[in-house]
Parts: C-alpha cells; sequence; structure tokens
C-alpha cells in the first residue's frame, strides 16, 4: 500500500517555501517516514526547530511543534525533553543554525546525551539569507560573503559529534533517502542524543553560484561521491579517497541524561 | 496554620518562593550574584519531582525554560547583568508566544562584567526594552527578603494568568542579605494556574481570543497538537504577514498588561501631612530612602515616600498623585537615571525631579539622601 503522507501534513499547509529543487523536502520525507516506521504517537511527539529554511520543516507536520530562535532547537528540546522525558523529541536544523549560532549547544547536548534525535539539513550553506557561507561550506568554496572562495574550514558533523560524545552518530544524503530514513528510525529509536548528518542541497545559492549544475545533478553527485562506510572497509583505498563516508559511524549504549536525574528523583525521595 | 520561620538569604527566598508558586522546572548557568537561586533549586527541585539543569550558557538556559513551560511545567531562570542580556532574544520569543516563564534578574554593576560583586538598579530600562521590537513588559521589584518571597510568587501568578515573561529584579544587597521570613503554610498565598483550553483537540486554536483578550494554552503532549512561533502569527499559531492580524496582534500583546494594571502593579504610598519633597525609589534603595525620610522627619522636613515594588507597568497614577501634591521628587536609584525619566514622563512637569545616583558599588547610603533632602528641602 502506498505511504500515506496525508496523515502526517497539516492540512492546507502545503505548499510549503521551498524552493523548486531543494532537498529539504527529501529530508522531511525520509523523518516522516521513519517516524512512522517507529510508530510514534502523533500526541506525544513533538519537532523541534531554529530558523532558516530548514527549521520551516515542523510547520508542515502534524505534531507538536515548535519553530524557535536561530541555533536554538536543542536547548528548547531539552527544556521539552526534561520537564516530560516520556515524549519523543526531534529536532531540525540547518546547518547553520546547528554547527555556528548553535554550535556550543550542539557539543553540549551531544555530550549530556539526552534522548533527542537531531537531523541537521547540511546543505553547505546559509540558504534562508541568500547564501553565505556555514560552517560546512568547503574551504575554497564560493559564498556571497566569500566572493574570492571559502578562507575558512568546514566542520565534520560526524567527527565532531563524535568528538562531542554523542551516543548514536550517522550520515546519509537526500539521494540515499531510504537509508536516510532507517538511520533517522535508529536514532530515534535509540535512548540518547541521536545526530544524523543528512546531506542534502540547496540549488538556489550554493549550487548556482559554485556552478554544480541542476538540482539532479547535485543530488546525483551524492551517488558518485559517497561510499558507506562499510564497503570502505573492503575497497582498496583509491576509491574511498575524495568520497564522502556514510553510514552508522557509532551506536553506543550509555547512561542516558532524563534516566539519570530520575535516579537523582529517587534519590532525593521526590515525587511528582 | 502558622507559617514556618526561617533565616534566608534573599536568593534562598525567592527559590523557596518559585517552589510555593508550583515552579518544577530551573534552568540557569551560574554568574554572581544570582548563583545561590540555582544551588538552592539543584538541591530542591528533585525533592519535589522537579528538574533542574544547568546549561551551557544564558541562552541556553531561557531557551530550555521556555520548552519546560509549554508542556505545562511553571519554570524559572535566574542571572545578572551579563547572562541578562544573553535571555534577551528568548525572551522576546516567550512574548511573542505568550508562554509564561519568570527570569529572575539579581542586578549587579554594568555595563559589560562591570562590578559582578557590587550592587545596582541598572538594568531597569533592559528589563523595559531589552529585547528587541515592541513587546509587554512586567518586573517587580522588592525590597526584602520576605518580599523577595512574596513578589516571586506574585511573579509566577502573573505569568502564568497573563501568559507572559515576568521580570523580577533584584540587586546584590537584597540577593545576598540574610533576614528572617515566614515561609506562608500551604494555601495561605493564592498560587494561579495559566488558562488551559476547555475545548475539544479539534477545536482548539492555540491563539482563540473570542473568549478574551489571554488565550488559552494546551500542553505539548496533552492531546492538543499546535504550531509555536516566534513570527507573527494568526490565531491558528501559523505564521502571518498580514497587515490586518500583525498590528491587532502586536496591541493585544501590549493589552494584556494595560489592561491588567490592578493586578500587576503594586506600590506603598506612605504621606506626610503637608510635605513639599517626594521619594520615588524601589528596592534596596527604597530602605536607604526610608531611613533617610525618618532622618529629616527628626530635623522637622517632612517628605512624601512612593515606594514602587511593580517597576513595570510604570505605577504612572501614583506618581501623578505624588506630583500633585509636593514641588520636588527625589529619585534615588542605583544607576546613573533610569527611573527619574520614566517619574518625568508620568508627572509631565508638575513637579521638579531630581535624583540621587550612584554607581561605584558602594549603596547609596542614607546620608546621601538627607543631604539631598536638605538641599531642596
Ligand atoms: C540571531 C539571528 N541571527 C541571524 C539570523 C538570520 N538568519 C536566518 S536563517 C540564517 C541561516 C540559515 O542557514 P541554515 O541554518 O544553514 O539553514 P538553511 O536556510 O540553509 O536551511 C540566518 C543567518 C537570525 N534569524 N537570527
Ligand atoms: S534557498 Fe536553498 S535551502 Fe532555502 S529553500 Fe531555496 S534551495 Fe532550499
Amino acid at each position: 500500500m502506498a505511504f500515506n503522507y496525508a496523515e502526517y501534513i497539516r492540512p492546507g499547509k502545503l505548499p510549503h517555501i521551498w524552493c523548486p529543487g531543494c532537498a529539504h523536502g527529501t529530508v522531511m520525507k525520509s523523518i516522516i517516514r521513519a517516524i512512522d516506521r517507529v510508530g510514534l504517537e502523533k500526541d506525544r511527539t513533538v519537532i523541534v526547530s531554529g530558523i532558516g529554511c530548514a527549521s520551516r520543516m515542523p510547520g508542515y507536520v502534524d505534531f507538536n511543534t515548535l519553530h524557535t530562535t536561530h541555533g536554538r532547537s536543542l536547548p528548547f528540546s531539552t527544556g521539552v525533553k526534561l520537564a516530560d522525558p516520556g515524549l519523543n523529541v526531534i529536532a531540525v536544523a540547518g546547518d547553520g543554525d546547528a554547527l555556528a549560532i548553535g554550535g556550543n549547544h550542539f557539543i553540549h547536548t551531544c555530550r549530556r546525551n539526552i534522548d533527542i534525535t537531531l537531523i541537521v539539513f547540511n546543505n553547505n550553506i546559509y540558504g534562508m539569507t541568500g547564501g553565505q557561507f556555514s560552517p560546512t561550506t568547503p574551504h575554497g568554496k564560493l559564498a556571497s560573503t566569500t566572493p574570492y572562495g571559502n578562507p575558512d574550514y568546514a566542520f565534520d558533523v560526524v567527527e565532531l559529534a563524535m568528538g562531542a560524545g554523542a551516543s548514536y552518530v550517522s550520515r546519509s544524503t537526500a539521494y540515499h533517502a531510504i537509508p536516510l530514513e532507517r538511520q533517522i528510525a535508529d536514532g530515534i529509536n535509540h535512548k540518547g542524543f541521536s545526530v544524523i548528518d543528512a546531506l542534502c542541497t540547496c540549488p538556489t545559492t550554493y549550487g548556482r553560484r559554485n556552478k554544480l549544475g541542476s538540482a539532479v545533478d547535485m543530488i546525483g553527485w551524492f551517488k558518485d561521491n559517497t561510499v558507506g562506510i562499510k564497503a570502505a572497509g573492503k575497497l582498496p583505498p583509491e576509491k574511498v579517497e575524495g568520497k564522502i563516508l556514510t553510514g552508522v559511524f557509532r551506536k553506543e549504549e550509555k547512561p542516558e541524561y532524563c534516566d539519570e536525574y530520575a535516579k537523582i528523583i529517587e534519590k532525593t525521595g521526590g515525587r511528582s | 496554620m502558622s507559617g514556618k520561620d526561617v533565616f534566608y538569604q534573599g536568593n534562598e527566598a525567592c527559590a523557596e518562593g518559585a517552589l510555593y508558586a508550583g515552579c518544577r522546572f530551573f534552568a540557569g548557568y551560574p554568574i554572581t550574584p544570582s548563583t545561590e537561586v540555582a544551588e538552592f533549586l539543584a538541591r530542591r527541585l528533585p525533592t519535589v519531582g522537579g528538574a533542574f539543569i544547568q546549561m551551557e550558557d544564558e541562552i541556553a538556559a531561557m531557551a530550555a525554560i521556555i520548552g519546560a513551560s509549554l508542556v505545562g511545567k511553571k519554570s524559572l531562570t535566574s542571572t545578572s547583568g551579563p547572562g541578562f542580556s544573553l535571555k534577551m532574544e528568548n525572551l522576546g520569543f516567550a512574548c511573542l508566544t505568550e508562554v509564561p516563564c519568570v527570569i529572575v534578574n539579581v542586578m549587579r554593576g554594568g555595563p559589560s562584567t562591570g562590578l559582578p560583586t557590587g550592587p545596582s538598579q541598572s538594568d531597569v530600562m533592559q528589563a523595559r526594552w531589552g529585547t528587541h521590537g515592541d513587546h509587554p513588559a512586567i518586573a517587580l521589584a522588592p525590597d526584602s527578603v520576605q518580599e523577595i518571597f512574596t513578589e516571586t510568587v506574585r511573579a509566577f501568578n502573573i505569568s502564568e494568568r497573563l501568559r507572559t515573561p515576568v521580570i523580577l529584579l533584584t540587586d546584590e544587597i537584597i540577593g545576598h542579605m540574610r533576614e528572617r521570613i515566614t515561609i506562608p503554610p500551604e494555601g495561605e498565598l493564592e498560587i494561579w494556574e495559566r488558562p488551559r483550553p476547555t475545548v475539544p483537540p479539534d477545536q482548539y486554536k492555540p491563539y482563540d481570543i473570542s473568549e478574551g483578550i489571554i488565550p488559552p494554552m494546551a500542553d505539548f503532549g496533552s492531546g492538543y497538537r499546535y504550531h509555536v512561533t516566534g513570527l507573527n502569527h494568526d490565531e491558528t499559531g501559523f505564521p502571518t504577514n498580514n497587515p490586518s492580524l500583525v498590528q491587532p496582534e502586536e496591541e493585544r500583546l501590549m493589552a494584556k498588561v494595560t489592561e491588567n494594571l490592578d493586578l500587576i502593579q503594586k506600590y506603598e504610598y506612605f504621606e506626610k501631612p503637608k510635605a513639599r519633597i517626594g521619594i520615588v525609589s524601589f528596592g534596596s534603595s527604597a530602605r536607604s530612602s526610608r531611613a533617610a525620610i525618618r532622618m529629616a522627619e527628626e530635623e522637622g522636613i517632612k517628605v512624601d515616600f512612593l515606594r514602587l515594588i511593580t517597576l513595570w507597568p510604570f505605577p504612572t497614577d501614583a506618581a501623578v498623585q505624588m506630583a500633585d501634591k509636593v514641588d520636588m521628587i527625589i529619585v534615588p536609584e542605583m544607576n546613573l537615571g533610569q527611573m527619574i525619566e520614566e517619574v518625568q514622563r508620568s508627572i509631565a512637569g508638575k513637579a521638579e525631579t531630581v535624583g540621587v545616583n550612584r554607581v561605584d558599588g558602594d549603596p547609596i547610603t542614607p546620608t546621601q539622601i538627607l543631604d539631598r533632602i536638605r538641599e531642596v528641602a
């Protein structure tokens, strides 16, 4: 049977604001399907975002949704989750939102290991404000504020999340929508902070300025330039070099923040 | 039943008052001279099944309390100058989305790192206008440890009933001062809750004002799925830039305060027959003012006293009442002249005004105020 998106999309809220060819919609689709796969109860699920094109996503979906301030989806999520640990909390953010203005929150949420699933809509640019470079814009690339090429170096979301202590870390792309869906479901099921680096595209600003071809070309690029970490181990080095690794990089059982806090409540004889 | 007497510091009284009001969530970041509020609640909140969290900064702390409040928990954060500045953007978010929460600012000297351990009252205008855009503001300024307790309770009550953030402005002196206070027995002080929806979820509109200008607020997770955004929004909670909806929305946010002045405004007016001089003050400067007024009386100079407990919305009528009677109003405040401007605006030239101002990290002394009284007498 065909997937029933209508069950999750708020009536009357489409069309969305995203440009034709923007991959944010694909990531949204993977999130919806992942939620369905896990079977989350709509009433008990909260989706939180910051500000940016990606952060408009919660407005379209039929859950408890919270569109906050730029970079702050994680601390808002933390308040929601700790106040009612029974809620399923999913945070969505652009790469600028998650890693520049929200970078401090990102590493500390990883460290805290609170049971929230973060999906980074990583399109290597600030889309909403018209294409300024972000913390994931590769060195040398063009953006409206790096007209001579980006002198900065990019963050690797996966390495950053692992270094900061996230207990579930994965990466997929808008081309690999099904693995992406699987990872998001896996992240939701994982007890602890999960980071899913969802590589996607902004054809309107980043693509156009860097002459990356059509929206379809940009998505196709992921097919040719990524390699799964499992496969990578078996391939000769020259086939892996220069490729972006995808897959699940870490899945570790470790005490979760709200569980630890519940123990404190119990120890002090507290009752709600 | 009588209450429980304790010997508390102002910051502890604030934390205790929060618990009394039903606060069950605190998020903060350490900063002198407010840290004891956090430390007290780190100990006490789990014992009542609440939650305490130290966040990575004040921006995060402000965000977390808004998130927790959306789930239905009464929430508090406490801070001082630099941290208060960091909270501003999310404070505006709470104003526009109408999420109740209480922010304590134990004022210290500024700007910047300023005088971390020195008292100050220099965030009066920041409490009013600190976040960008037009927005409602409520700020309460107690002047004793007991009053910190009761005003914290009132801060929660007002915030819940009006669905808007409330700021409690204390200062280093009363925050750290110890006094004997009575914690009233449960039930003695009224506790208010936010309005919650009575309609079934499918009929719920989060900003529906058909029953009054304060829309009922559903807890996230309770079956009422809705959208919250810091963009201007319509009654359904979704973004709009329709001018005919945005203007009334912004005006309504202000009206929640201006139409509830009797609920919010609190002050004390001590009148002396035939006084020609008045003092308007608040917080720890009000304590010095009271002493100065006694000293002046011994010298035969009568001084009226208006002690403001609510700073915002400013009790204009009380200031006018004073200006209609006296020729000169003295405004002692530990800043370089903030509240005095509001007094001047309110009284529109009906009396002269003069400040007593101090920002060197020492309190305004009664003698300093007495000197000013003598000068103008
Ligand atoms: C405090 C603050 N600073 C700046 C902005 C302006 N701003 C809005 S969205 C955005 C960047 C969005 O980029 P990203 O997070 O990568 O998401 P995208 O739009 O690419 O999906 C910026 C800088 C803002 N809204 N708030
Ligand atoms: S500007 Fe870029 S990120 Fe934003 S909607 Fe358009 S394509 Fe997507």
